[in-house]
């Protein structure tokens, strides 16, 4: 083992030993090893090792056209899928200077936050399972499976939606959305009451979480930490409040702060997030104006030559795509910056000093999902 | 041969006598010893594999599953096959793994389990060994069992195992106290050790009932510590899988992980029926004095299903615990031992002998 993991020696003497978690750990959420100093149970430092899952779509997005790479952003963060889709369409229509309908709009924002929602139970989930309350994965499990069955029955897939293009969707949404998307909230409206019963006031759970894992907000934005983590610190990083994209200007939402940045606080942030993302909708479901579920677009598009620069609040923070274009159809260059990888960084800093146990917990407070780490 | 089954002590003399009269007696003890052994050892494992097949269905139950309903009617062979699956499988050998350690350390386990169950009385007579000093031969006997925990953790040669092992006896030595010390409290209420006098002292009355809230307070304790002592959540720190894959089974396999399965469970049976007969009053029925037509239905039952009854609703709660709470952290359940636990538990025991000197109990 210490041929691999080839880390200074001088550290034995003082007792410290390492071991790696992961790459192939229940709480790793995926494919990520950190490689943990411990002195008895406590941290005392921490590598993350990324790269395990690394498939190179910044470089494959090179020689994709722009309705190609839309299919390539959805394998990045899996659980927010549209709103990565979301990111590339804004950049091409934004550099095309098209207009698309107010229908598109409204749908996509709908849809986006109805993916942030499923994102956020399946971070529930997983958070639950990581503390150790086994139960709670199939609470949110259940509840996230109402989604997906809106999104299939919508455009007929549940994870890997592509259903976002330049100029507008895929196809229409299905005559049923509005109908069940409005129950699913009254549904969910009462079943997020169970979550709150079942972890958010749990004493075990609170005791556990309350001053863990704290990082301030100069620290945040230091490490550039955003999304519900950032928030949770205290750093107003919504993207949709602050550069409003969609039609999120037309819906009445709160950007909540938290003050402890602390892993209860963080976890609170996704809760409230929740809670925020069903007014949206409720705002607008009804409101969805009729017209063309998609603008003219040339059959092939080519990007003026240029730097282009769009940016979107993905479910974990905030999703960057920046492309290079030299006027062909395919992207001369093409750089993401997932909230992931920013999000990680901090990890190493905020879980010093804590156990093994706190650094699951960290772990799951800061939401990592792995393939948007390594792209 | 008078045979009952609200009373088994004539049918026990009485194979006792038939075997004297036609063996030596030598040979008499070999073969009563025999008995006893494979009747436990068949009890014990028909337990452990419903435990194994009950906490999958009320899991189930609680995170809106239907669990294991494949194999027999409602699932119930299930366990079954996933038993020969269990002995069918390899036993992977782990390199630079001290062997001797690391193949003894499951049947510690299993032993210390089995010889707990032998103090247990299931109905009336129907008890392999009762001893005098019945309490403090299951605690001594109960914590063995952290013996094998500790060698699993330190022969694996993994540091997940060692982390989890080390856990595991930093918990068990603590929680080892309340344990005997909420036992205390009903031994001083009760006045004796004897598993079968206990149970006789609560023909009027259970002790949970008897010994006012000093009773009760001991109950509450002895569940929380019991629970931690057998290592289920959420005290489940040595297994932590969130945290340490396993814990301190991470590097068995096969049969052997079987074993340790079969000795939590079998753990958990353990304290949930000296809860059931320390404070629930084992196999004596429930009586409300002055209701004279509910009492006579309530012997009508069997002490045997009273017993089980009662162990089985303690076991229900344990697992409720488990599938609702997170885990605790290492420092926390520490100190939820010995700045909480400990200090009630003590002023509790005060509070009994005091009550029982004065006489309050009922």
């Amino acid at each position: 083992m210490k041929e691999v993991i080839n880390l200074p020696v001088k550290n034995i003497e003082e007792e410290e030993y390492f071991i790696n978690m992961g790459p192939q750990h229940p709480s790793t959420h995926g494919v990520l090893r950190l490689v943990i100093s411990l002195q008895g149970e406590t941290v005392q430092s921490l590598k993350p090792h990324c790269g395990y899952i690394h498939r190179g779509i910044e470089k494959m997005c090179e020689k994709d056209t722009y309705p190609q790479i839309i299919h390539l952003t959805d394998r990045m963060d899996y659980l927010s899928a549209h709103i990565n889709n979301h990111a590339v369409c804004l950049l091409v229509e934004k550099a095309l200077e098209v207009e698309v309908p107010e229908r598109v709009k409204y749908i996509r924002t709908i849809i986006d936050e109805l993916n942030r929602i499923a994102s956020h139970q399946l971070w529930w989930c997983s958070f639950g399972m990581d503390m150790g309350g086994l139960t709670c994965f199939f609470y949110g499990l259940r509840d996230r499976e109402k989604i997906l069955d809106i999104f299939e029955e919508s455009f007929g897939s549940r994870l890997l939606h592509s259903y976002y293009t330049p100029g507008g969707l895929m196809m229409d949404i299905h005559l049923n959305f509005q109908k069940r998307v409005k129950d699913f909230i009254k549904y969910f409206r009462k079943k997020i009451k169970d979550y709150d019963d079942i972890l958010t006031g749990n004493i075990i759970m609170q005791e556990r979480t309350k001053g863990i894992g704290i990082l301030t907000k100069e620290e945040a934005i230091n490490y550039g930490v955003t999304g519900p983590s950032g928030r949770a610190s205290g750093f107003a990083c919504d993207v949709r409040k602050h550069h409003p994209y969609g039609v999120y200007e037309k819906a009445d939402f709160n950007e909540i702060l938290g003050t402890d940045g602390d892993t209860f606080t963080r976890y609170m942030m996704r809760m409230h997030e929740m809670r925020e993302s069903m007014k949206i909708i409720e705002q607008l479901i009804d409101n969805i104006p009729a017209g063309d579920y998609t603008a003219k677009m040339k059959a092939v598009l080519k990007l003026p030559a240029g730097e282009y620069y769009q940016r979107v609040e993905a479910a974990r923070g905030e999703l960057g795509v920046y492309v290079v274009s030299d006027g062909n159809k395919t992207p001369y260059r093409m750089k993401f910056r997932s909230p992931n990888f920013s999000n990680l960084g901090s990890l190493d800093h905020i879980s010093r000093g804590f156990k093994i146990a706190d650094l699951v917990a960290i772990g799951g407070s800061l939401d990592y999902v792995i393939p948007d780490i390594d792209r | 041969m008078n045979f009952s089954i609200y009373d088994f002590t004539s049918f026990n003399r009485w194979i006792d006598k038939s075997l004297y009269d036609s063996l030596s007696p030598f040979w008499a003890v070999v073969v009563e010893m025999t008995i006893i052994g494979l009747a436990i050892l068949i009890f014990y494992a028909l337990i452990g594999l419903f435990l194994v097949y009950a906490e999958r269905k009320v899991c189930a139950f609680m995170q809106n599953r239907v669990g294991p309903n494949r194999v027999g009617p409602y699932g119930f062979i299930q366990t079954i096959a996933d038993f020969f699956k269990l002995m069918l499988k390899e036993l992977i050998t782990i390199k630079n793994a001290d062997k001797f350690l690391f193949n003894l350390a499951p049947f510690i386990i299993i032993i210390a389990s089995f010889m707990a169950i032998a103090a247990i009385p299931f109905a009336k007579g129907l008890h392999a060994i009762d001893f005098d000093i019945g309490i403090l031969y299951v605690i001594a006997v109960s914590s063995l069992g952290v013996v094998g925990v500790l060698l699993a953790g330190w022969s694996s040669n993994n540091k997940y195992s060692l982390i989890g092992a080390m856990r595991s006896g930093a918990q068990i030595v603590s929680y080892e106290l309340s344990v005997g010390l909420s036992l205390l409290t009903i031994i001083i209420l009760a006045g004796t050790m004897q598993f079968s006098a206990i149970v006789e002292g609560q023909a009027d009355g259970w002790f949970i009932f008897k010994g006012h809230i000093p009773a009760f307070i001991a109950f509450i304790i002895f569940l929380i510590s019991s629970t931690a002592e057998t290592n289920r959540g959420p005290f489940d720190l040595a297994e932590a899988e969130s945290e340490l894959t396993a814990g301190y089974h991470t590097e068995y396999s096969g049969i052997k992980f079987a074993l340790f399965f079969l000795g939590e469970y079998m753990n958990m049976f353990i304290v949930a029926s000296i809860a059931a007969t320390v404070f629930l009053g084992g196999w004596m029925p429930f009586h409300v004095s002055g209701w004279e037509g509910f009492n006579h239905i309530m012997d009508f039952i069997p002490p045997f299903i009273w017993y089980l009854g009662k162990t089985f609703f303690v076991i229900w709660v344990m697992m409720w615990f488990k599938w609702t709470f997170p885990r605790l952290r290492i420092d926390q359940l520490l100190t939820l031992e010995w700045k909480y636990l400990l200090p009630i538990n003590l002023v509790n025991i005060l509070i009994m002998t005091f009550i029982v000197l004065m006489g309050w109990h009922f």
